[in-house]
């Protein structure tokens, strides 16, 4: 029998905020009725205001949901109260039962739309694999398009820092019509950087110019470099590989826990990262999943859990970014709740052996252990009580950072996150019971 | 963030001639030489400068690099002590969680299945304080953020928070209220969970500004806090030591403004006693009239005091037992003279009824209820039953009393027994609780019977209310309700059930019960939740009552397991 979720891993699977507070409203027994669990799926019938109860199925391993009422929102408040209710009283939900048949019926159904899917795939691969000639003419026109972006790129960059970039010649520098004119040259990741030119403090322009500088002569020359940086190069302007690609390529398979997850809303798309680290390997992994507004991302892992699975890496000189393929088993507690770490002049120690492989490199994921928040005048750091890193907000709210000092007391404790050159930012802080908790309230 | 990259100063300097050539432009300053270390040095010469603009990103992007890769931590900086150690054990998970829901539920209740959480969180708040539990520490700055906006669960808030509560408060000016909350009932837990007078119990010795507890401190919350706080400084103060209260309010209060006495009077009625008096007599000269009268309101409910003694005197002179002992007879004052209106009775009948009705009521509420009891050797029961009369200019009084003043004397009796705080005369202005199927108002009430009520213990005025619901139902039953004590005894909550099934098939609308409706989702006892199920399942579906009671079920269930949760 599998581990249950913990409460902050079914809230997580939230599309928003009311949706938490709806779940837990319905998280209690008393709406419920028919619930059961085989181990792989929960369902139940929630009592409604209308005259029939909806009816919810969640397949835990995707997981994936299914409810016959008419919200919009995905999960639905039912789906995640169930989950709730089965997370918070086991009794409630009993195990070792038959599906019922509505609920049978919707694991079966979407079982063979998966195995479907899959098919299509292999076939949408085949069918590339048919006619290499026109991939690779089609291949070859966008290198030459991303080649002629950067080589702009170079010229906008170089022109500025001729004329001076305190001369802003009389009106505000407007690197947006760059950022477009990357976007037309197919280099989305250069459009990217370009833009961020526009929100820089001064006193970082430089580096920032001259990082991106060396990003576009590398594309410049990107056939000479290495494979391995030649693949990081590309990745970093913006070529993209195709998760069934990926997977058709090598994978690890490891135990992978999960260190920390953080979403990333903007109007149009949520951005989920998930870290992981391999038990037997000690690679580090990120995962990236999207959801649009409305909708959870369609990735979740419980944080502090541990996934057995197959990952395929991202090429690249540092692979950090995978996807995941196949999973053997849901998430289940890891023998060693607390996650082993290093101590902060290690961290930076190794985020320099990233940079030294990967120069675009901005941050890399890092345990420390045994590290004290500490917030004076100049804000906040963390200290093992011989060095300390400067803490970097990077988006946290205020209460996130408080909830850490709260956590900490002042005490020790194990910190996930990334540690870079702007500083340490925080993603997940294990208590003195080894639970973790996430940093983002 | 330079402090993170503690490096030597040449490479620092480097970096710096590079940004300063960018900002002005390569048009304007030459390239600078190459410099560091000798592996930089090496690979900036070999950098290509044909172009200037592209050698200065050249050499920038090594540099940069470099610094990156060469980035040293910083020195330490002083961390401050620990949180002292919290004994209490953790709230269970469950109750971890609806903690999380209750707070989340701050952004206001749109859902419509449940009541607005906001007023489940004091419920909740009070019975884990009262369990002895510690909530988690990452759920500490939602709790004080809480408590921040909404200083009634300050108390309860502080005291669960604990000694990491503390802590966090004097880190972060945003939970500043922690320090000046009191909470004066310690939690079971004993010490953790009461403001610690000292770091007596040995785990405070880390923390290191905690000098709340100093007792110099006292007079810097009284001298420099806000009004509110001085108020809570002052109340608590009076709980525990009077005297210590008074000499504080004594020592400022010259300087203090007119509303401001008022309220700091007020909080004199923590704890009142004879010793009081010197300083509330002079009270009575105080330039505010409200001070005045305030200062003559504590002043009449001590007994034995100057101010009752005199009122009495007057009481004395104004109602009399007519010689057959069957009759109370009336004289009311002609006049308010300077004496009384020292002793806070105003000059000018602020209702609009007559001066002489209204002095005359002003002295009996102010006059000891002893009095009347003393002189005539009567019960408040026998007193009350008795006809009331003029009596007449010649003060003889007519043989029959005409039930003139019968009215203003049991008014000012009223507001005597809730003011005196005096069951005996509550439980015998309020009558016998009235009965169903007669009609109950025979025996009038006088006053506000919420307040008489108050006097009362707790069980008493349940059941009082109980039999008046079932007298009259929920239409004037607010008050009264809402004097009663929570949760409600399970024949309080039965008759509320019985009576709001009443009102739902004589077809009144919920909404014009919604005050009452309120207060039983917070009050109602767990008991009663099976009989409100019923009502809920019985109710016509799709009625504006149905979905009244279905909405009452479903926040009985949710208080249920919310208290099941922390009953552990």
């Amino acid at each position: 029998m599998e581990e249950r979720w913990s409460t902050e891993h079914v809230l997580s699977l939230a599309p928003d905020a009311p949706s938490c507070k709806a779940a837990g409203k319905l998280s209690s027994p008393a709406p419920w009725s028919g619930t059961g669990t085989d181990g792989a799926a929960l369902w139940g019938e929630c009592k409604g205001s209308g005259s029939t109860p909806y009816r919810t199925v969640v397949e835990l391993t995707t997981p994936a949901y299914r409810c016959s009422c008419p919200s919009r929102k995905f999960p639905c408040k039912h789906a995640l109260g169930l989950l709730l209710l089965w997370s918070g009283s086991p009794e409630a939900v009993p195990a070792g039962a038959e599906p019922a048949d509505w609920a049978a019926d919707w694991l079966k159904e979407r079982q063979e739309r998966t195995e479907q899917a899959a098919e299509r795939r292999t076939a949408k691969a085949e069918a590339a694999a048919a006619d290499p000639a026109a991939a690779r003419r089609r291949a070859e026109k966008r290198s030459a398009r991303v080649a002629a972006g950067a080589q702009e790129l170079r010229l906008r960059l170089a022109d500025r820092i001729r004329h001076g970039l305190a001369d802003t010649g009389g009106t505000r520098s407007d690197w947006e019509e760059v950022a477009a004119r990357m976007v037309d040259a197919q280099a989305p990741g250069l459009a990217t950087k370009v833009r961020e030119l526009d929100h820089t403090a001064q006193g970082d322009l430089l580096e920032e110019y001259a990082m991106l500088h060396l990003l576009a002569t590398a594309y410049g020359r990107v056939d000479d470099l290495p494979e391995a940086l030649g693949a990081t190069v590309r990745a970093r302007v913006g070529f993209t590989s195709e998760t069934a690609e990926l997977l058709a390529g090598p994978t690890v398979r490891d135990r992978w826990q999960v260190l920390g997850v953080r979403d990333t809303p903007d109007e149009r798309l949520t951005t989920r990262r998930l870290w992981l680290r391999g038990a037997k390997t000690g690679r580090p992994a990120l995962l990236l999943a999207f959801g649009r507004p409305g909708q959870a991302p369609d990735l979740a892992l419980p944080t502090g859990q541990e996934l057995e699975a197959e990952l395929a890496f991202h090429p690249g000189a540092r692979p950090l970014r995978a996807v995941l393929g196949t999973r053997y088993g849901a998430p289940q507690s890891p023998g060693d709740a607390v996650p082993a770490g290093i101590s902060p002049a290690e961290a930076l120690a190794g985020y320099g052996a990233a940079v030294a492989e990967d120069p675009w490199t901005e941050s890399w994921p890092t345990v420390l252990t045994g590290v004290i928040p500490v917030h004076d005048i100049d804000g906040w750091h963390l200290t093992d009580g011989r060095h300390s890193l400067r803490l970097h907000r990077a988006g946290l709210p205020e209460p996130a950072l408080w909830q850490l000092a709260a956590v900490s007391g002042g005490r020790p404790v194990t910190l996930f996150g990334e540690c870079g050159h702007r500083g340490f930012t925080p993603v997940t802080v294990w208590d003195e019971h080894g639970r973790p908790s996430g940093l983002t309230q | 963030m330079t402090a993170t990259r503690t490096e030597p100063a040449a490479p620092a300097d480097a970096w710096e001639e590079l940004r300063t050539t960018a900002l002005l432009g390569t048009d304007r300053r030459p390239l600078p030489a190459p410099a560091g270390s000798p592996a930089l040095v090496a690979a900036a010469t070999a950098v290509d400068r044909t172009d200037p603009a592209t050698a200065l990103l050249e050499l920038a992007a090594l540099t940069a690099v470099r610094r990156r890769a060469g980035a040293r931590p910083a020195t330490v900086p002083s961390a401050g002590g620990a949180a002292p150690a919290d004994p209490r054990p953790e709230l269970p998970v469950a109750a971890a969680r609806r903690l999380t829901v209750l707070l989340d539920g701050r952004a206001g209740g749109a859902g419509g299945t449940l009541a607005n959480l906001t007023e489940l969180l004091p419920q909740w708040l009070a019975t884990a304080r009262a369990r002895g539990f510690r909530p988690p520490a990452a759920l500490l700055p939602a709790l004080l953020d809480g408590a921040r906006g909404r200083s009634e669960l300050r108390g309860d808030v502080v005291a669960l928070a604990g000694p990491l509560g503390r802590w966090l408060a004097e880190r972060n000016p945003d939970w500043r209220f922690v320090l000046r909350t009191a909470t004066d009932a310690p939690g079971p837990a004993g010490p953790a969970a009461s403001e610690p007078p000292g770091d007596a119990d040995g785990t405070g010795s880390t923390s290191t500004s905690g000098d709340t507890g100093a007792p110099g401190d006292e007079h810097r919350i009284w001298h420099e806090g806000l009004f509110a706080e001085r108020v809570t400084h002052l109340t608590r103060l009076r709980r525990t030591d009077p005297a210590a209260g008074l000499d504080l309010l004594r020592g400022t209060w010259p300087t203090e403004r007119a509303e401001d006495r008022l309220l700091f009077l007020d909080a004199l009625q923590d704890g009142l006693s004879p010793s009081d008096e010197p300083f509330l007599e002079a009270a009575l000269g105080d330039r505010s009239k409200n001070v005045r009268a305030t200062a003559a309101e504590l002043l009449s409910t001590l007994p034995g005091s100057a101010l009752a003694t005199r009122m009495a005197e007057r009481a004395r002179a104004a109602v009399r037992l007519a010689g057959t002992g069957h009759a109370l007879l009336v004289t009311p004052p002609a006049e308010c003279d300077a004496a009384m209106q020292r002793d806070g009775v105003a000059p000018k009948s602020p209702t609009g009824r007559g001066e002489r009705a209204w002095w005359f009521g002003e002295i009996v509420a102010a006059t000891p209820l002893s009095t009347w009891t003393d002189d005539t050797g009567l019960t408040p029961a026998r007193l009350l039953g008795l006809p009331v009369g003029d009596a007449g200019p010649d003060g003889k009084g007519a043989d029959r009393a005409d039930g003139t003043w019968t009215d203003d004397l049991r008014e000012g009796w009223a507001r005597a027994a809730v003011r005196q705080h005096d069951a005996d005369w509550a439980r015998a202005l309020l009558g016998p609780a009235p009965r169903p199927g007669r009609d109950g108002r025979t025996t009038r009430t006088a006053g506000a019977p919420a307040k008489l009520l108050a006097v009362l213990p707790a069980s008493e005025r349940a059941a009082w209310t109980a039999a008046f619901i079932q007298a009259h139902g929920l239409g004037e039953a607010f008050q009264l309700l809402g004097a009663c004590a929570t949760p409600w005894t399970p024949p309080l909550s039965t008759a509320v059930v019985a009576a709001l099934e009443r009102a739902a098939r004589s077809g009144t609308y919920p909404w014009s019960h919604s005050g009452v409706l309120g207060m039983t989702e917070r009050a109602l006892a767990p008991e009663a939740a099976p009989a409100v199920e019923a009502l809920a399942s019985d109710a016509a579906p799709d009625t504006a009552w149905a979905e009244t009671f279905a909405r009452l079920a479903g926040t009985l269930r949710f208080r249920a397991a919310m208290l099941a949760e922390l009953d552990v």
